[in-house]
Order: C-alpha cells, then sequence, then structure tokens
C-alpha cells in the first residue's frame, strides 16, 4: 500500500518518458491520473487508519508492528565490514499519526499542483517527469521508517526541485534555483554525518546489529553507552541535535536560515510554490519531530526555551517582512515564514496542545498557502504581474475570485471557524501552560496582529476602492451599460476558471469543515503525539539515566 | 667483490623463476599483445581501420579471463619478493584492464583523432604497455620493481599525453607532465634509498621487519616518508603535487585524460596503500610518535588540502576537461581519508569510492568527448541549450556529476557514505575531517552544476539545425552507464562485498 502510494508518480514519470514529447496532453493526463490514484489511496489508508495505535517508537517486543500501521519491511542492504558487524539498510515503510496527515497532505497537494500545471507550456514532458520524481520523493520521505531510506528520499527532492525553479521560473531563477539548492545541501550533508553517528551508536534490540531504524534510534535503550552518539558522550550529543536541527531547520525555514524562501517562491512557476509551500516545508518540521527531537529528548529538553524564541522571531520578523512587500507572491512566501513560526513554538512547548497544535497547523498551513499561492497565480497569470498597487476594486469585476481570495486570507489571519485558527489556539494554549514557553507566547501573539494588518491592508488595496491609475487592466463600458474589466493579453474567462475552481473549491471546502469540525484529522494524531511528549518527557529520561 | 654463483645456487634461482612464471600469466599474456598490435599495426594502415582497436578489445577481454584464474590461487610473493598476487593486486588488476577497455571504445567516439592524427599507429600498443605498468605497480613488493613498473607507467603516459603532435595544448601537457614526473620521481627514489640506507632491504615486508626490529631514527624515517610521498602524490593528483594534472588533463586527448584521472590515479593509490600498509610500521596513536608526526599526519594535510583546494579552485573553471582536473584533486583527497584511517573498513571504503569514481568519471568524460565531437568546444558557455538538443547526453552527465558531488540516488553518495562511514567508526578521532569532507563537497555541488546550468537553464544563441545525432552504440553506452551509476546507488552490495573481498593484502599487519 504505502509503497504503491510512494512510487506511483515515478511510474507515471516512466510511462511519460515512453511518450513523444509532442503528446503534451496525454503526459498531462498520466501524471494526473497517478496523483488522483494517490489521493485515493491516501482515502483509503485515512479509513483504514486505527487511531489507537501511538507510533513513534517500537511496540511490544521491539517490532514496529503494533505501533506503526501499514508497515513494509524488507531487507535491502546487508553488508559485512569484517570487525564493525554488518551494515544493515531496510526497506522499511510504516506511518503513525504524525506521517498520516502529512502523507494525505502530500497526495492532496500533488494532484492539486498537476492541475495547476495545466498551463505550463514549455518542455512539457521533462516537467512532469521531474514532477513526478519529486512527488515520490516527498511522499517517500513521510513514510520511511529508515534513516537511510529518509535521507535517500530527502536528497533526491533537491535536484528535480533545483529543475523546477531553474528552468520554470522567473527571470532571476538561476541564482533562486542554486541558493535553493546549496542551502538544503548544506543543511543535509551534516545530517549525513549524524546519521553514520547513530548508525554506530544504536544496536536493534530484535536482531542485535546496527541499525537505521529510526523505531530503534528512538528507544533510548537501545543506545550503546559510551558510543559516539551514546548517552555518555553529551558534547556529540548536543552537536549532533544542533547540526541535525539546523539541518531540518533550513528547511522549514527558520530564521536566520530563511533567506532562499523568498527567493525561491518569487522564481518558482505557481506549481511548484504550492508544493514548496504546501509540503516541502513540512518537511522540515516533520524531521525534527520524527528524528530530531525522539532521538536526543534530553537535548530537546535543554533547548526548547531557545527553538521557542527562534519560533517567536519567526513569527514577527515573518510578519513584519510580509507588511512590507509589494509583490504579492512575496507577501504570502513571508507570511509562509510567519505561520512555520507557529510550528515551532507549539513544538517547543513540549505539551501535548502545543504538539497537536504543531501538527494540525502543519496540516492546515499545507492547504491555506496552497490556496494563497494558487489565487496568487491566478492573477499572475491574467495580469502578468503581482505587485499589490497595479489592482484596486477587482472585487466588482471578479466577485468568485474576491470571495474565494478572501475566504483563503481570512483562513491565514486565523479567523475562527476556519482551520487556522484552531491550530493556532492550540499552539498558544500549549505554550502559554508550559512555563518554558509562556513568555515567548505573550510576544508571539503580536503577530497575529500583525498578520491581521498585512492581510487585510492587501486585500483591501487589491480587491477594494477604485482601480489605481496604473492598473494592470482597463475599465471597458460593454454592450450590456455594466462596467467589464479587460487585462492587456489575456484571452481566458476573466473570473476563475472551471480547472482553477476545481483546484480551489475543493482546498476551501476542507479549510472550512476542518474549521468547523477538526476531529477527522485530529483524532488520527492525537494519540502519537500523547506518545512523543511522553517520550520527549524528562521524567521518562531520568528512569533511563 | 662478487662471487658467481655455484652451478646448485643457479639450479635454485632458474627453478624459482619457472614456479614464479605461473603467477605472472595475465602479465605475460599483455606483453605478447603489445608486440601482437604493433605487428598488427603494420598490415592496417590508416585512421579508418578498426582492425586495431577491435583487437586491442579482444585480446584486453582475453587478458580477463587469464586474471580470473588467479582467484584459485594461494596469494603469496614470488620472483624472490619482487611481487605479489593477493586479492588486493587482482582487484586493481580488473579496474585497470576495464579501464583500458572503456580508454579504446571511447577513442573509437573521438572524432578528435580523426581530425589531428594520420594514423593511429602505437597508440593503442601504448595504452596496453601503460596497463602492464599500472599492473605491475598495483602487485610491486619492492622497492626497485616499484621504481621500474611506475617509469614505466609514467613513459607511456608521457607520450600519450602528447600524442596530437600538432595541437601545441598536447605537446605542452606532455612537457609538463614530463618535468613534474622527473622530478617527482627523482625525488621518491632519493627517498628510497634513504630507506634502503636505514634497512639495507627492498623488500616491503623485510622493511617493515627490520625497523620494528632494531628500531629507527623518527627524522630519518619521517623525511623518507615525506620524499616517497612526493613520487606517490605526483600519481594520485594530491595538492601539493598536483601542478601538473590541470593542465595535462586539458591538454591530453580526452581518452587519455579519462584513463590518467581514474586508472593512473588508481595505480597511485594501490602503490601507496601497499607501500604505507606494509613497510612503515604503525604506532597506536598516529600523535604519539616521537616527533608528534608521522606519515597518517602528512596524509591528513594532503587530505584536507586536497579536499578545499581541488573544490575552491574548480568554482573559476571555465573549460569542462580542466573543472574535472581540479575535481579529481578533490576527489583524492576523499580517497585520502578512507587511508587515513588505517583499517580494513577503511580499506574497504577507498576501494569502493575508486569503483564509483571509475563509473562515474569514465562516464563524465565520455559524455565530454561525444559533446565536442558535435559542439567542437569543451568550455562551459558551449554547452548552453545542450540539455534539449542532446538530451540523452544531458541526462547521463547530470546523473554522472550528481554522483560526482555525492548525493543520493547515485553510487558516489554510497562511496562517500563508506568513506565518512570508516571515519566515523573511529568514534570522535577523525569527525572534524569528516566534517571538512561535507563542507568541500557542499562547495562542489555548485561548480558541478554549472554544467547542468549551462545545458538547462540556459539557451544558446546559435539555433543551428546541425544533426546532434550521437549515433546508436554511443546512446547505448551513455544510458549503460548512467543506468549503472543509479543501479549501484541503490544495490550497491556486490560492489562493496567485492572492495571488502580485496582489501585483503599478502603481509599486511594493520587488520
Amino acid at each position: 500500500m504505502l509503497s504503491l502510494i510512494v512510487f506511483l508518480p515515478i511510474i507515471a514519470g516512466l510511462v511519460i518518458l515512453a511518450v513523444p514529447s509532442s503528446q503534451k496532453q496525454i503526459i498531462r493526463i498520466v501524471s494526473l491520473l497517478a496523483s488522483l490514484a494517490q489521493v485515493v489511496l491516501s482515502v483509503l489508508i485515512w479509513r483504514a487508519y486505527d487511531p489507537s495505535l501511538p507510533g513513534i517508537t517500537a511496540g511490544p517486543g521491539g517490532s514496529p508492528l503494533g505501533s506503526f500501521q501499514f508497515v513494509e519491511k524488507l531487507p535491502w542492504i546487508s553488508l559485512n565490514l569484517g570487525g564493525f558487524g554488518s551494515l544493515n539498510i531496510e526497506y522499511f515503510l510504516g506511518i503513525d499519526g504524525i506521517s498520516v496527515t502529512m502523507v494525505i497532505l502530500t497526495a492532496l497537494i500533488s494532484a492539486i499542483g498537476i492541475l495547476s500545471s495545466w498551463t505550463i507550456q514549455k518542455q512539457v514532458k521533462g516537467y512532469f517527469i521531474l514532477y513526478n520524481l519529486l512527488a515520490s520523493a516527498m511522499m517517500g520521505c513521510f513514510v520511511a521508517l529508515d534513516f537511510f531510506l529518509f535521507y535517500v528520499f530527502w536528497e533526491i527532492m533537491l535536484l528535480p526541485m533545483y529543475f523546477l525553479i531553474g528552468i520554470w521560473g522567473g527571470p532571476n531563477r538561476e541564482y533562486a534555483a542554486i541558493k535553493f539548492f546549496l542551502y538544503t545541501l548544506f543543511g543535509s550533508v551534516f545530517m549525513l554525518l549524524v546519521m553514520i553517528g547513530l548508525y554506530f551508536s544504536v544496536i536493534d534490540p530484535v536482531t542485535g546489529n546496527h541499525t537505521f531504524s529510526l523505531v530503534a534510534m528512538a528507544s533510548q535503550e537501545n543506545y550503546i553507552k559510551d558510543a559516539i552518539l551514546g548517552p555518555d558522550n553529551v558534547m556529540w550529543r548536543y552537536v549532533a541535535f544542533i547540526v541535525l536541527f539546523i539541518g531540518f531547520a533550513i528547511k522549514v525555514p527558520m530564521f536566520p536560515f530563511h533567506t532562499w524562501l523568498p527567493d525561491a517562491h518569487v522564481e518558482a512557476p505557481t506549481p511548484i510554490s504550492v508544493i514548496l509551500a504546501g509540503v516541502l516545508l513540512k518537511l522540515g518540521t516533520y524531521g525534527m519531530m520524527r528524528i530530531n527531537f525522539p532521538l536526543f529528548p534530553e537535548v530537546f529538553h535543554a533547548s526548547m526555551y531557545v527553538i521557542g524564541i527562534f519560533g517567536a522571531i519567526n513569527i514577527i520578523y515573518g510578519a513584519f517582512c510580509a507588511l512590507a512587500q509589494q509583490d504579492l507572491k512575496k507577501m504570502v512566501a513571508y507570511s509562509s515564514i510567519s505561520h512555520m513560526g507557529y510550528v515551532l513554538l507549539g513544538l517547543a512547548a513540549g505539551n501535548s496542545e502545543g504538539m497537536v497544535g504543531a501538527l494540525y497547523q502543519m496540516f492546515n498551513h499545507g492547504t491555506i498557502t496552497a490556496m494563497l499561492f494558487l489565487l496568487v497565480g491566478v492573477i499572475y497569470d491574467r495580469a502578468h504581474t503581482r505587485q499589490i498597487d497595479k489592482f484596486g476594486g477587482l472585487a466588482s469585476y471578479m466577485p468568485v475570485y474576491a470571495a474565494v481570495v478572501t475566504i483563503a486570507w481570512f483562513a491565514s489571519l486565523g479567523l475562527p471557524g476556519l482551520s487556522g485558527f484552531i491550530s493556532e489556539a492550540f499552539v498558544f494554549v500549549g505554550a502559554f501552560s508550559s512555563v518554558t514557553t509562556r513568555y515567548i507566547a505573550m510576544v508571539s501573539v503580536l503577530g497575529i496582529v500583525f498578520g491581521a494588518a498585512y492581510l487585510l491592508w492587501s486585500l483591501q488595496r487589491v480587491f477594494l476602492g477604485k482601480r489605481k491609475a496604473d492598473a494592470a487592466y482597463d475599465i471597458e463600458v460593454g454592450e450590456d451599460g455594466h462596467e467589464h474589466i479587460h487585462f492587456h493579453d489575456w484571452k481566458g474567462k476573466l473570473d476563475l476558471d472551471g480547472r482553477e475552481l476545481a483546484m480551489l473549491v475543493p482546498l476551501a471546502v476542507i479549510i472550512i469543515f476542518l474549521g468547523i469540525y477538526p476531529m477527522p484529522v485530529l483524532g488520527m494524531l492525537t494519540t502519537s503525539i500523547n506518545k512523543l511528549v511522553e517520550v520527549l518527557s524528562p521524567v521518562v529520561m531520568t528512569t533511563m539515566n | 667483490m662478487f662471487e658467481l654463483p655455484s652451478g646448485a645456487e643457479i639450479q635454485g634461482i632458474i627453478a624459482s623463476l619457472e614456479a614464479s612464471v605461473g603467477f605472472f600469466i595475465p602479465e605475460l599474456y599483455l606483453s605478447v599483445l603489445f608486440m601482437l598490435l604493433i605487428v598488427v599495426d603494420l598490415f592496417a594502415k590508416g585512421r579508418k581501420n578498426n582492425l586495431l582497436s577491435i583487437t586491442t578489445l579482444l585480446g584486453l577481454a582475453g587478458s580477463i579471463f587469464f586474471i580470473y584464474q588467479q582467484h584459485s590461487m594461494q596469494p603469496g610473493e614470488f620472483f624472490f619478493g619482487m611481487y605479489v598476487l593477493d586479492e588486493f593486486a587482482l582487484f586493481f588488476k580488473y579496474l585497470f584492464v576495464i579501464s583500458a577497455m572503456i580508454a579504446v571504445v571511447i577513442t573509437m567516439a573521438d572524432e578528435q583523432f580523426d581530425r589531428e592524427v594520420k594514423s593511429i599507429g602505437e597508440y593503442y600498443a601504448l595504452i596496453v604497455a601503460m596497463l602492464i605498468g599500472m599492473i605491475m605497480m598495483a602487485s610491486s613488493a619492492d622497492l626497485m620493481m616499484i621504481i621500474l613498473s611506475m617509469e614505466l607507467v609514467s613513459l607511456t603516459a608521457y607520450i600519450l599525453t602528447g600524442y596530437f603532435k600538432r595541437d601545441p595544448r598536447s605537446s605542452e601537457a606532455a612537457l609538463k607532465y614530463l618535468v613534474y614526473g622527473a622530478v617527482s620521481s627523482g625525488l621518491m627514489i632519493y627517498g628510497f634509498s634513504l630507506i634502503y640506507g636505514l634497512t639495507a632491504q627492498t623488500n616491503l615486508i623485510k622493511i617493515s621487519a627490520e625497523l620494528s626490529a632494531h628500531g629507527y631514527d623518527p627524522v630519518v624515517m619521517i623525511l623518507a616518508s615525506l620524499i616517497v610521498l612526493a613520487g606517490f602524490g605526483y600519481k594520485i593528483g594530491a595538492v601539493p603535487f598536483h601542478f601538473w594534472s590541470p593542465d595535462v588533463y586539458e591538454g591530453a586527448p580526452t581518452p587519455i585524460t579519462a584513463y590518467l584521472s581514474v586508472a593512473s590515479k588508481a595505480s597511485g593509490f594501490a602503490l601507496l596503500m601497499r607501500f604505507f600498509y606494509i613497510a612503515v610500521p604503525h604506532v597506536v596513536n598516529p600523535y604519539e610518535d616521537i616527533i608528534g608526526i608521522d606519515w597518517v599526519s602528512l596524509l591528513i594535510i594532503l587530505s584536507i588540502a586536497s579536499m578545499i583546494y581541488g573544490n575552491v579552485v574548480a568554482l573559476w573553471q571555465k573549460n569542462v576537461k580542466r573543472l574535472l582536473a581540479y575535481s579529481s584533486i578533490a576527489h583524492a583527497g576523499y580517497l585520502l581519508l578512507g587511508i587515513i584511517v588505517m583499517d580494513q573498513l577503511g580499506t574497504q571504503a577507498t576501494l569502493f569510492y575508486l569503483l564509483s569514481y571509475f563509473l562515474v568519471n569514465f562516464g563524465a568524460f565520455y559524455v565530454v568527448i561525444l559533446i565536442a565531437n558535435k559542439t567542437g568546444s569543451e568550455n562551459l558557455d558551449d554547452y548552453r541549450g545542450l540539455g534539449k538538443r542532446m538530451p540523452l547526453a544531458g541526462a547521463a552527465l547530470t546523473v554522472f556529476l550528481i554522483s560526482l558531488v555525492g548525493l543520493p540516488p547515485t553510487v558516489g553518495f554510497i562511496g562517500k557514505l563508506m568513506i565518512f562511514s570508516a571515519l566515523l567508526a573511529k568514534g570522535s578521532l577523525y569527525i572534524w575531517l569528516a566534517l571538512i569532507g561535507v563542507m568541500t563537497s557542499v562547495i562542489s555541488l555548485y561548480y558541478y552544476m554549472l554544467i547542468p546550468l549551462n545545458m538547462y537553464l540556459r539557451d544558446s544563441e546559435q539555433h543551428g539545425e546541425k544533426n546532434m545525432d550521437s549515433g546508436m552504440l554511443a546512446k547505448v553506452l551513455m544510458a549503460l552507464l548512467m543506468i549503472l551509476t543509479l543501479y549501484f546507488g541503490l544495490f550497491f552490495q556486490p560492489l562493496s562485498d567485492f572492495a571488502k573481498y580485496s582489501s585483503a593484502m599478502f603481509g599486511v599487519k594493520l587488520y
């Protein structure tokens, strides 16, 4: 099941490889079918998922079964290393409450990204092959339970992303693409060293060999006491935690490692921005929850305060930057930084409320930001500009568009009744109830105010009032006596067309539904989060050492 | 001075030689092939005639059979301890023979040969001669033998580098190569003479025994090691003995560049490992030597300098062959990391890395030749827009470059993984070396990606409808190398097991 959902896009990519590049429609449809199949599979997984199993660590008897679900475990590579025992790498997939939400999100956003890619005209074949490769790798990251496998998927994402930004991007794409590549690689090479160090420090309780299994690594009793990352080696455990954290923080992106994000977003084509904001950023915080924190709980405990401060900086700094942007897409990009700050704050709280909020915020941010970028893409297609001051009064000419934008914008600023509100509320409840992050939370609340400021202000400038003098469109009076607007070289429908609605409406429905009744998602993740909090709690730590 | 040996002694010597010849069959076979090629050249005139290249290919393929037969032989030394046969040597024999075969294949594809030389003549014979030299380098267990085999490799390499007689770049490269080569082999021989002075032995195992039994002056020993390293460092192209390599790589015919960058470098590593693993006695902790420095420290310095210098200077290169030259300096640094740890895991990692480097580097140079055939240039700017015009070549080159950076799912990633695993298996002792290794590989991403950047992200100014098809055979080969790079990146067990098997070295006391 999980293998299928991971490799479907790659299979589609191979099929596309055989299709002549002139058959653009076939290429698109093959990709769409694969991603729709992914969505169907993710729904099946969601239906069959048993929310009572905790995940995170191994179940009874050291086996992942009984704790993780949909487990697939096959020996992949087994090398004899002489005096160092044998190097065992497993093809080990499985999901728990943390990953199941992300799997659903990834399938959904991938499918919407394909729809959004319909307008790509340049080198369609290459585009969809790379896109499918990216989609597979993202999905693989979320379901891999072997560190080696996770790392392979993690790195496979980089190259397609580089080309997708670099070939199909905007004017400054070369710079943005290589910047993205270098930043992420810089983070991940250190992850490679930590991975090797962990391998030499951890023993699989079942086989007695060293292992890359994240499940075995999540239990502190599996560590060799005096190994390089064993409990006795306090200094190296701190170093390992910090470099891993930086590796994931670059992906989040956390201040001060965020500078690649605005560049990448501004240059990337709309579907790639959607993928980037909707899924890729979540990999950073997912990595923290799956690897960074549970493997080094005592270091996490010591650094909660610092993580919280960085979360607060992200929230406020991102909001301030967004406030200053003239480019609508750049504003949304900075709003992403701000909103990922809530995730960090929730994680830093270290309690169930905060962690649930963080994970739920990851899901909601994925859907909401995908919508924001799609909507920016809609107006950019028509006007070929994203400058906020080139519009004005659009609401009366594009009423459907304005309505959808309003939903998305309000969801982003956390209006009650929409999904963003619930997750942010959980984050703050968690952060306030934790002694460590209480004061940080008080400061962070300001972020909501600034968030409302830039969102409402941009909404007002683009949709309300009158047409600006140098706007990107002209007003014509039609034969029926009504005023219409006209974009210079836009031949399509003025308001949202069917394809655009097909992308936006499902997202809007999800956002509204989960804002009113969040249990379908929350219900899946609470058991795992409680388990994670238990693994991270200092009580467990002291009994173990 | 000399006493004439008695009849019985002569009988004994002859008997011993006769017994040794049985272990020397692949080398003898290749020598026959070398002479056969010279004879065939007399009959096969004209460059378009593929008779020579096909004969070479078949002949080389035949030698694999004889090498394969040696697996069943007992590892040991023969020819009075001059020469050894062990799994380690067999590994390099395979590597060199296959390298020579690939060099022949890509020579056949290179159209520059059609333009530059009237007759291919002794070219293939020289490739075989160099091959013999390299095989002997990997099997030498005696200082005299090391010098002889290294000179054989060097002399043939000088000629092959300057094979485009009318191309001044090629001649310049050959001259530079010769001058640097002469100086460094001179130094190396001086180092050997110091070692002989210390021990009165030339056999590596006996040297080791002598040094451990009677002790030695550490200052003289470190001086000797340093000077010997100049010779080896020149062969592997490590900083600061690298100055020849960018010019030689750029000027030499591209198949020879590929051959030098893979096989010749590997032969240097074979020698380096055998010499330092066997001849030099080892202290447990490298920092506890009397003067606080020993050959491992020297290698650490060489390795760091190569990784940093190679990767940083490559950033400014505009010629792809030159860029790959600097990258090969950097890779010498990574390979040295595996030797520094001085254990079986390190040896295994080094051998694996050599295999991956062999596969990927040949692939990269092959694509560079195919592109140069069509564009007539190796400049980075002329790679613009090639991704669209030569889709397979572009994709293959991208995969090879990604593998050189060390990203999954390619074989290069596994190579880096093994090297860093070997370092970290030593605990925290070498973590800082691993850190330098990973940080420099981030730097390397930038210049390797310059090539795909030009191929895919930029459009060429010329929109000629020139035929960019490189032919069926070339495409198949390219695709095969690309698939192997990816395949071994995911299922690397056979390569790794082979590397482990081959880490057994006759007379080694390290592991």
